[in-house]
């Protein structure tokens, strides 16, 4: 039961923040409700019966990625913008909020047409960190390896682009 | 139901346990800091209020509380009233989960002297502890002001190059222990502490903690004579009181960590086991005082060499080699 209302309540907590995070004008604000929002996600994952990756969540979105995301933010002294953005002529200006409306239509109908006593729920277990280890490096080793390679590939290709960039400022110095 | 009431009312003995001990700490720190950094400097330090000045910290708490609280204008007011709590309450969540003792009988139950034993322990640490930096920042942020965001922004940087290093310095505790619980680390450290089994990880570890409890020669943010007092320039009364309340609670923590992931926690021969925990912090505590008396500040540009080109090959480097060997002992 008190499970059940704080899955709810944390629930909304994670749309609400997520909302104002994409309305603020102030991206500073954005960002902290982004941490609000990630916060209340791990909650739910900790509810759930996964605390590991409850902390992975806090650790490397609200610990790593949005502290990154705030540093560029302060770097670049990002000012809140105003309102008189360029607006797309006539019916175009709406073609986002009905495009969305749509969707919350079309989810909700879906929602209400599952019944939640038909399907079968996830087994609740909680994932101790050995077990959710020997899963993820036995079952997933292949999907593991590939998304690997993937960052390894992404750091390489970040090195590149810095490396040609301080050459080219070491040569123009040189000439 | 009378079971529950005892286990009840010792969590809650424990928590305020904890709590009164760890404010208190930090408290006389200020104080034992004050002495120590007068006396390496040849002066006498505080010695006033009190014998030996040991009333200075509640003099210092009662000029705090009567100060006016100032909120600059154009400031950010709700983000500027709240940063100082983020400092001073991420540093004493990550206590829930530092075992200060064997597990002991109270009432005929067996009571474990850590708040809560996570499986996830060290992750939990890494997690709070890398929303320690939002305080900081917001408070330097939410400040408008010119040098408290220069103190924020180092602050995140600092933190950015730091926290890799720290936590990958904790990978070949876990593989010695096998386990992310602290009290299991602890237990694994019955017979050699892990400093003297894997020296280079206790290295790097003790440099990130000094890092990231951002003091001298870490302590770019706040950097007095460059920055003013970097991201708590504006702050005045308590608010600046729990930013700096916080900054020594979060010495305490970390020479906990510091104990129980390389100095074997509470063992230690003839002494009861929470005396050698509470020596093993207090010696911890004194060095980085020492450090404070002893060291200059690094640069920014020395910094990040010292983050991303030095400390963190040498974990990576540190975990292939720990691995390794303990491959090879099976």
């Amino acid at each position: 039961m008190i499970a059940t209302t704080m899955f709810y309540l944390l629930g909304a907590v994670a749309l609400g923040a997520t909302g104002l995070a994409i309305i603020q004008r102030n991206p500073v604000y954005a960002v902290i409700y982004l941490v609000k929002s990630i916060f209340a996600l791990a909650l739910i994952f900790y509810l759930l019966g996964a605390p590991l990756l409850a902390a992975l969540q806090v650790i490397v979105y609200a610990g790593a990625i949005m502290v990154l995301f705030l540093f560029v933010i302060m770097m670049l002294e990002v000012t809140p913008t105003n309102a008189s953005t360029r607006s797309a002529p006539g019916w175009m200006q709406w073609a986002p909020v009905l495009f969305l409306t749509l969707t919350l239509v079309v989810l909700t109908l879906v929602l209400i047409g599952l019944d939640p006593a038909t399907s079968e729920g996830i087994p609740r277990w909680h994932a101790t960190p050995r077990d959710f280890g020997y899963t993820l490096f036995k079952e997933y080793a292949l999907a593991v390896k590939i998304i690997s390679f993937q960052l390894s590939f992404a750091a390489v290709g970040a090195f590149h682009v810095g490396m040609t960039e301080r050459r080219r400022a070491r040569l123009e110095d040189a000439s | 139901m009378n079971e529950m009431l005892v286990t009840l009312a010792l969590i809650l003995g424990k928590l305020l346990f904890i709590f009164g001990v760890v404010l208190f700490m930090a408290a006389y720190l200020v104080l034992a800091e004050r002495k120590i950094l007068g006396r390496m400097q040849l002066r006498y330090g505080p010695n006033r209020v009190g014998p030996f000045g040991l009333m200075q910290p509640l003099a210092d708490v009662i000029k705090l509380l009567t100060k006016e609280d100032f909120v600059p204008a154009r400031a950010d007011k709700w983000l500027f009233l709240i940063a100082p709590g983020i400092t001073a309450v991420t540093a004493l969540l990550v206590f829930a989960v530092i075992p200060f003792g064997p597990t002991q009988e109270i009432f005929g139950q067996q009571v474990p002297l850590v708040v809560v034993d996570l499986n996830i322990g060290v992750l939990y640490f890494l997690g709070v502890s890398s929303m320690a930096v939002y305080g900081v920042v917001l408070g330097g942020w939410a400040s408008n002001s010119k040098y408290s965001l220069l103190g924020g922004v180092r602050g995140l940087s600092q933190m950015v190059s730091y926290e890799l290093s720290l936590g990958l310095s904790l990978v070949p505790v876990i593989m010695m222990a096998r386990s992310f619980s602290l009290t299991d680390i602890v237990m694994a450290q019955q017979s050699l502490p892990f400093m003297l089994l894997n020296p280079v990880a206790f290295g790097v570890f003790f440099i990130c903690v000094l890092a990231e409890s951002n003091r001298i020669p870490f302590d770019l943010p706040e950097a007095e004579n460059e920055l003013v007092g970097g991201f708590h320039t504006e702050y005045s009364g308590m608010r600046f009181g729990l930013f700096f309340v916080g900054e020594y609670i979060n010495m305490v923590v970390l020479g906990s960590l510091v104990t129980v992931f390389f100095l074997g926690g509470w063992h230690g021969p003839w002494l009861p086991p929470m005396l050698w925990f509470l020596l093993k912090v207090l010696a911890v505590c004194a060095m980085f005082i020492w450090i404070r008396a002893s060291m200059p500040r690094l640069r920014y540009d020395q910094l990040m060499n010292l983050g991303w080109k030095v400390l963190l090959p040498l974990t990576l480097v540190n975990i292939l080699v720990t691995g390794a060997v303990l491959l090879g002992l099976g």
